[in-house]
């Protein structure tokens, strides 16, 4: 094609980077799995529901499997004896993936300063985005999800992240 | 007041039960739990005693038994042979306690995870000591015997062994089963939960009673308020107080409409496993509107601790009943037009019937309650047999089933809500004016007004925010009938302001226990709506 005529062109092409682009794809295309253990696990029904409705927000297609997943949503208590398996079902999402911690005992633990919660999913893995409630109301896990949609427009689309993250079931 | 409870030896525990049972009448094993007595300032000849605690086959009457244990790691006589209950009950224990019962038949731990090291519920044990897990167990330990006993060989034919869980849609939660297939029929399965158990008890012995009050909201958390009304209940039957009947009132009300969105979550969820996902937003979307009401009423959508030791921290507020009304409109349609689908539906009532069959007889030995015993034909609801805060002066029906399927539990439920509906109604109705907390400056804060205003308001509002409200020394077991079922707290006081002890008797955890069991020989399936029948809600399975 004749690129020298460039009048031609004008309506039909846009020029932008190429992260631009497939960042803007991922963004409305966020594919959560729910990793619901508890009462946040309820509210987290209610976003999805006709009233709250994350679908339009372009996060709707819950996967229940990991490997179908980009955005793990941790909604509810992690114990300790959970920890392993919340740590197994990140390992098998495929990069790029996002966290969000849902509610206060998946952020510190909350109220739960025991012997048999884990204080933070942070201790096991990486985290994007926190969400405080106990529980969140929905509008606050819909906030969460367009954070992320803020946060991974300014990424290199073919990056892996947190490649240094190191938490306390890596070493096992 | 208290149900005191009857001193046995450890050597005639089982003559004594197996009489109680036998002769007696005693047929519910309602829950089996230790007290550690390391601290108690008089203590009693051993440090641990068991308490077991068994309802009579009218319902009426409990039956508290107290077995001082000599050495621990002898343990007593186990009673599973008596009661199915008593299996997981007893392994709770040994895990919670390091009590040994013998001739158990799997005694190993149930809540905490297999590296766990010491016995949390012990009171020298540290309750901010945490144990990293780093591996699942296989549970083959489990799995192998029950091959056994039917003769099947895992390395011989087409066996396969499958994980369901512990994440699973539909398992509402993290339980986790491992089931050995033939197939599509499940020949043999084993379950493990504690995946959500978070120390409520252990949380418990180092609150006061009104800080309780929020741990026990994250028990069942699709009827909050119903355990808030529970807990708080228990303590006043323990101090010996009765609410103002506008109190009274306000929680009837509110504990009905905590059963009614108990059971719509439930049916959404169990509808939404079998495909039926319009059913889902008819009975979640009055849930909302309901969650609209309580969160005016409580400033918090689901968690809601509105109640306290004597009362609740406000009163319904101007136009509460308009809004009411206008949800329960809300809920009736929700209702209606979901069954408008699924009453007369080839495909619900083939997936539904005749599966997981429980008998009256079985779901007595498994001891269900609420509404999955009484969808096996048991007629025992708590409000009938025992009826507290007025509850025989209302006009509603015991909901029945006569199957005990999966399809009776589900129906049983959607009957349940229209009486509990039929309450509320009344209950608007008669709602009297006045007070709604007990008039006692020892239980109840004082008005802001006077903290602010006076030394003796401070100083009252002070003392019950420091040393929170005193229950006097006893053992005291109160029971409530939830969505669940019976929702039962032990609770040992000392006369302080913080409890010596507190057991949760959860009906999710029985129900589960028998869980493996009714699967047996259904289709994976079959399995997945079984367990959406029997509403397993895991904070108060796993507390």
């Amino acid at each position: 094609m004749d690129v020298s005529n460039t009048h031609l062109l004008d309506e039909a092409v846009v020029t932008t980077t190429i992260d631009a682009v497939i960042n803007w794809g991922r963004e409305a295309s966020l594919w959560p799995f729910v990793f619901g253990t508890a009462c946040c696990a309820i509210e987290f029904m209610s976003t999805a529901a006709s009233r709250y409705d994350i679908s339009r927000f372009g996060a709707e297609v819950l996967r229940f499997s990991p490997r179908h997943a980009d955005l793990l949503v941790v909604a509810g208590t992690i114990s300790y004896k959970q920890a392993p398996i919340l740590k197994q079902i990140y390992d098998q999402m495929p990069e790029p993936k996002w966290v969000i911690a849902v509610g206060a005992c998946a952020s510190t633990g909350g109220f739960y300063d025991n012997y048999t919660t884990l204080q933070g999913i942070d201790e096991i893995v990486p985290v994007d985005v926190y969400v405080a409630g106990c529980p969140p109301r929905p509008e606050a896990i819909i906030d969460a999800i367009l954070d992320i949609q803020r946060q991974l427009k300014r990424e290199k689309c073919f990056e892996v992240r947190n490649t240094e993250f190191k938490g306390k079931l890596d070493d096992a | 007041m208290p149900n005191t409870a009857i001193v046995i030896e450890s050597s005639e525990l089982l003559q004594t039960i197996t009489h109680a049972k036998n002769s007696l009448g005693f047929t519910l094993l309602l829950d089996i739990t230790a007290i550690d007595n390391l601290n108690k300032t008089h203590p009693s000849s051993t440090r641990f005693e068991l308490v077991y605690i068994l309802r009579h086959a009218d319902f009426k009457e409990t039956l508290i038994y107290k077995v001082a244990v000599a050495d621990e790691t002898v343990g007593v006589q186990s009673i599973s042979s008596l009661f199915s209950s008593a299996d997981w009950a007893e392994r709770e224990v040994y895990d919670q306690y390091g009590i040994n019962f013998i001739n158990h038949p799997m005694l190993k731990r149930v809540l905490n995870h297999m590296q766990f090291e010491g016995h949390p519920l012990r009171k020298d044990y540290e309750i901010t000591k945490g144990q990293q897990c780093t591996n699942a167990q296989d549970l083959m330990d489990e799995m192998k015997p029950l091959l056994k006993k039917r003769n099947l060989d895992l390395n011989k034919g087409d066996l396969m062994v499958v994980n369901l869980g512990p994440s699973h849609p539909a398992s509402h939660g993290t339980i986790r089963t491992l089931v050995a297939l033939e197939g599509e029929t499940i020949v043999a399965a084993a379950t493990e939960i504690g995946y959500l158990h978070r120390g409520f008890e252990k949380s418990c012995e180092n609150h006061n009673y009104n800080q309780i009050i929020p741990y026990t909201d994250r028990l069942n958390y699709c009827s909050a308020v119903m355990n808030n009304i529970a807990f708080a209940k228990t303590v006043e039957d323990m101090m010996d107080i009765t609410l103002p009947e506008r109190g009274i009132y306000i929680r009837i009300i509110v504990g009905e409409l905590s059963r009614v969105i108990d059971h719509l979550v439930c049916l959404a969820a169990g509808l939404l496993d079998m495909g039926g996902q319009t059913n889902y937003w008819y009975l979640y979307n009055p849930r909302d509107n309901a969650y609209d009401f309580l969160s005016k009423l409580t400033g918090a959508r689901l968690t809601n601790s509105y109640m306290r030791i004597g009362g609740m921290t406000h009163d319904l507020y101007d136009g509460w009943e308009a809004d009411l009304r206008d949800v329960l409109t809300k809920i009736d349609f929700g209702i209606t037009e979901s069954l408008k689908m699924i009453a007369h539906n080839r495909i619900f009532n083939d997936r539904l019937q005749n599966i997981s069959v429980v008998s009256a007889k079985q779901a007595i030995d498994y001891c269900f309650t609420g509404p999955n015993l009484r969808a096996s034909g048991v007629a025992y609801d708590l409000r009938f047999a025992k009826p507290y805060y007025g509850y025989e002066t209302f006009d509603f029906d015991m909901v029945i089933g006569s199957v005990g399927d999966t399809y009776d539990r589900m129906m049983v439920r959607f009957d349940e809500m229209n009486e509990s509906l039929k309450i509320i109604r009344q209950a608007i109705k008669r709602i009297p004016d006045g007070e709604i907390n007990v008039n006692d400056k020892r239980i109840i804060m004082p008005a802001k007004s006077s903290v602010y205003g006076g030394i003796e308001g401070m100083m009252n509002h002070f003392m019950l925010v420091i040393e929170g409200v005193k229950v006097p020394k006893g053992e005291y077991y109160g029971a409530f009938e939830a969505a669940n079922g019976e929702l039962g707290f032990y609770i040992v006081s000392d006369g302080s302001g913080t409890p010596y002890k507190v057991k949760v008797r959860p009906p999710s955890f029985y129900h589960i226990a028998a869980y493996p069991k009714i699967i047996e020989n259904y289709q994976v399936a079959d399995a997945i709506l079984t367990l959406g029948s029997l509403n397993i809600i895991a904070g108060e399975m796993d507390r």
